[in-house]
């Protein structure tokens, strides 16, 4: 069992790192000549052919930088659904998509092309009407459509299983990635921040809660790694990882970036400062797709109402005395 | 990354399940911890036939009559023992704290004397480092060692001493040179539990249960050959006794709660849960994987670095919370049973015990407050609070 990251991958973080500071909104063209929209597309369609935890360290970056465009929409939840020839316009930059999962879609406002779910398929939607909303995080926008009808037929409704894995675990990395940004802000702030002679952070009463803001995102991030790899490599745990990764993932973050708001005092409080912003992103996740009281109900269920107990995390070849 | 076992890892905790099924004595099985840890013959014949199948000190060098294996067989090991619901060696503070001292810091002559009877579960050993006054703040301890001819003689008090019942040897911190202050001035002692001048007596515990002891140290004679690196150099020693205490405890740890919570589900099954405990048992099976998974990270740093990371300093801060709350949402599964003991309760009165040892997760090997502390000081760098 290894749940480290190779040393590529680490590289690919630090690139991605340094990218997305130079660069506050790169284009999607600019994306793909990074590599970054066809990591996991095939290299015959002129992608990278890497796989899903190549993809979870953009994610967990991009969701650093609160990156605004179409990317968790396209590659997260729609290129399951895409045949051959379109994924390779992905990779290649030239299109960009979102998929209807439910009323509100997903970043509206940059993709491309729209798909929607009818009957057993997914198909794409021609000719709607798209009206961007207005949302308390503006670099995640939601949207409505209307009218259109459904062209191309892209994919089996059964491709919805891998779609929603891939999304809620792209979410919880996205918020691990903003997690972690808020804790490195508070703890800046704590260990410069000056009062009654100290900095704050000398301060129990501050540097506990910061602490237990370290913990609850190791505990997430570690959530998100697992469930990155049960879908890479299609375990069946897929489903309850990707549960238990989403709903502990995006309450870290929310907590996370409660406890910087606090740590930071009045100024944590302003418009100007970067932290209600990563806020409002950690509250669009705990939202979007399922909620925490929700997943935590799939995962009950799983554990209460199933025959069988579900198996073990860690793999071996001895299926006898596991469960129960 | 890569979630299976290794070909290697998975050929051993197969032979490692086949050999639990067939050697748990009966009379052993269903381990609940607390007392347990210390009963009897049948425990001492437990741990010699773990030494027998090689699983005692699997991580210690072969010389030294150990498995030489990666930390990885260790946690597969613990994890397999906990499902199986075995109770450990012994000899566990022997096998986790002083003999791994003893290796790094020992000499020739110490290591030939006291490593095998640890293995092999001839010698039992203990550890006296709190004091009355020095728990948290160890530095702060009082028990003297005077240095007289060949050997020193001890007199003060240490508590909090699991296994000193039963002990035969202890790994003791004491204070060498009294002009020196906190963490200079102490030296690490190899301690003869049956020297003249040894009182243990037992403290019983809010369970009912004496898992404790106080040692009284009167006079006790100790010979220079018995000390372990440095006269006056004992904290850097001591540290390496705690290093290992946190360092194997994080697979151990998260064994145990595997099996908390899955009896917490096997007792929601039996008796039904409304939505908002069904909600609750989600959250602690979720935190399960989680501490699961972040031993693997920590693990997985350890294997390639050979340091550990820092995710593992949290792991007993977290198992520790969690199964406080897990084994309180079992007495709330019980409703109106929970207040029955023993073998008037449901199970024995298995949940009625592990809550109320459960408050002492948070004090033991590292209150909450102090790991909190390190986390905070060494992990994100946040400026020193003393």
């Amino acid at each position: 069992v290894d749940l480290s990251f190779s040393s590529e991958q680490d590289e690919l973080r630090a690139q991605t790192r340094a990218y997305l500071e130079e660069h506050a909104e790169p284009t999607w063209p600019e994306l793909a000549e990074l590599g970054w929209t066809g990591v996991s597309v095939a290299e015959q369609d002129g992608g990278a052919g890497l796989g899903f935890v190549e993809e979870a360290v953009l994610f967990e970056e991009l969701g650093r930088a609160l990156y605004h465009g179409p990317f968790f929409s396209t590659i997260a939840v729609t290129l399951p659904a895409l045949p051959s020839d379109l994924r390779a316009e992905v990779a290649a930059g030239q299109a960009s998509w979102t998929l209807a999962l439910g009323p509100l879609v997903s970043d509206l406002d940059s993709a491309d092309r729209v798909a929607i779910v009818g009957g057993d398929g997914i198909y794409e939607l021609e000719g709607a009407k798209r009206e961007v909303l207005s949302t308390t995080d503006v670099t995640r926008p939601l949207g409505v459509v209307r009218g259109g009808e459904p062209g191309r037929r892209l994919a089996d409704a059964g491709a919805l299983v891998e779609i929603r894995l891939r999304a809620l675990t792209a979410l919880a990395l996205e918020a691990c990635g903003v997690a972690r940004h808020a804790l490195e802000l508070a703890v800046e702030h704590a260990s410069s921040r000056e009062q009654f002679g100290r900095p704050i952070g000398a301060y129990q009463a501050v540097s506990h809660p910061l602490a237990d803001a370290y913990t609850r995102l190791e505990l997430a991030r570690s959530l998100a790694l697992w469930s990155a790899c049960c879908v890479a490599e299609r375990d069946e745990q897929a489903s309850l990882a990707a549960a238990a990764a989403k709903a502990a993932a995006a309450e870290a973050a929310v907590e996370i970036c409660e406890t910087a708001i606090q740590v930071h005092g009045g100024i944590g409080f302003t418009w100007e400062h970067p932290l209600h912003r990563l806020y409002k992103r950690a509250l669009w996740i705990e939202s979007f797709l399922a909620s925490g009281t929700q997943l935590r109900a799939e995962v009950s269920g799983v554990l209460l109402d199933a025959r069988r107990d579900p198996a073990p995390a860690t793999k071996t070849p001895v299926a006898a005395g596991q469960g129960g | 990354v890569d979630l299976r076992d290794t070909p290697e890892e998975a050929a051993f905790r197969e032979e490692l399940r086949a050999w639990l099924e067939e050697s748990v004595p009966a009379a052993l099985g269903g381990y609940r911890g607390g007392e347990e840890r210390f009963e009897g013959p049948a425990l001492r014949a437990w741990s010699r036939s773990l030494h027998d199948a090689g699983y005692a000190g699997l991580t210690w060098p072969e010389e030294y009559g150990g498995g030489g294996k990666p930390y990885t067989f260790q946690a597969i090991f613990l994890e397999e023992l906990a499902r199986a619901e075995a109770p450990p060696h012994v000899g566990v503070i022997g096998l986790g704290m002083a003999g791994p001292t003893i290796i790094a810091h020992g000499t020739e002559e110490q290591k030939s004397r006291y490593l095998a009877p640890i293995l092999s579960a001839k010698e039992i050993w203990c550890q006296g480092f709190s004091e009355p006054g020095a728990g948290s703040d160890l530095a702060g301890l009082r028990t003297s060692a005077r240095l007289d001819g060949d050997h020193f003689v001890l007199d003060g008090q240490k508590v909090w001493s699991s296994f000193a019942h039963i002990a035969d040897w202890c790994v003791l911190l004491a204070r060498s040179d009294p002009e020196a202050t906190r963490h200079a001035g102490l030296t690490y002692l190899i301690v003869d539990m049956h020297s003249p001048g040894i009182e243990v007596r037992p403290l019983r515990q809010l369970t009912g249960e004496a898992e404790f002891n106080e040692i009284f140290v009167t006079g006790v004679e100790v010979p220079v050959e018995n000390v372990v690196g440095e006269v006056d150099g004992g904290w850097d020693v001591a540290m390496t006794t705690l290093l290992h205490e946190r360092g194997t405890l994080g697979f151990a740890l998260q064994a145990s709660l595997e099996v908390q919570v899955r009896k917490l589900v096997a007792l929601a099954r039996d008796r039904g849960a409304d939505p908002i405990l069904r909600d609750r048992i989600a959250r602690e099976w979720i935190e399960l994987q989680a501490l699961r998974m972040t031993n693997v990270r920590a693990l997985s740093q350890l294997v390639q670095t050979g340091v550990p990371g820092p995710e593992g300093s949290i792991a007993k801060l977290v198992w520790s919370e969690a199964n406080q709350r897990v084994t309180k949402l079992a007495l709330e599964l019980l409703g109106p049973d929970a207040p029955l003991a023993e073998e008037n309760a449901p199970y024995g009165g298995y949940w009625q015990y592990q809550q109320l040892r459960s408050r002492g997760n948070t004090i033991e090997a590292g209150t909450s407050e102090i790991l909190r502390s390190i986390v905070a000081e060494r992990v994100l760098g946040l400026p020193r609070s003393r």
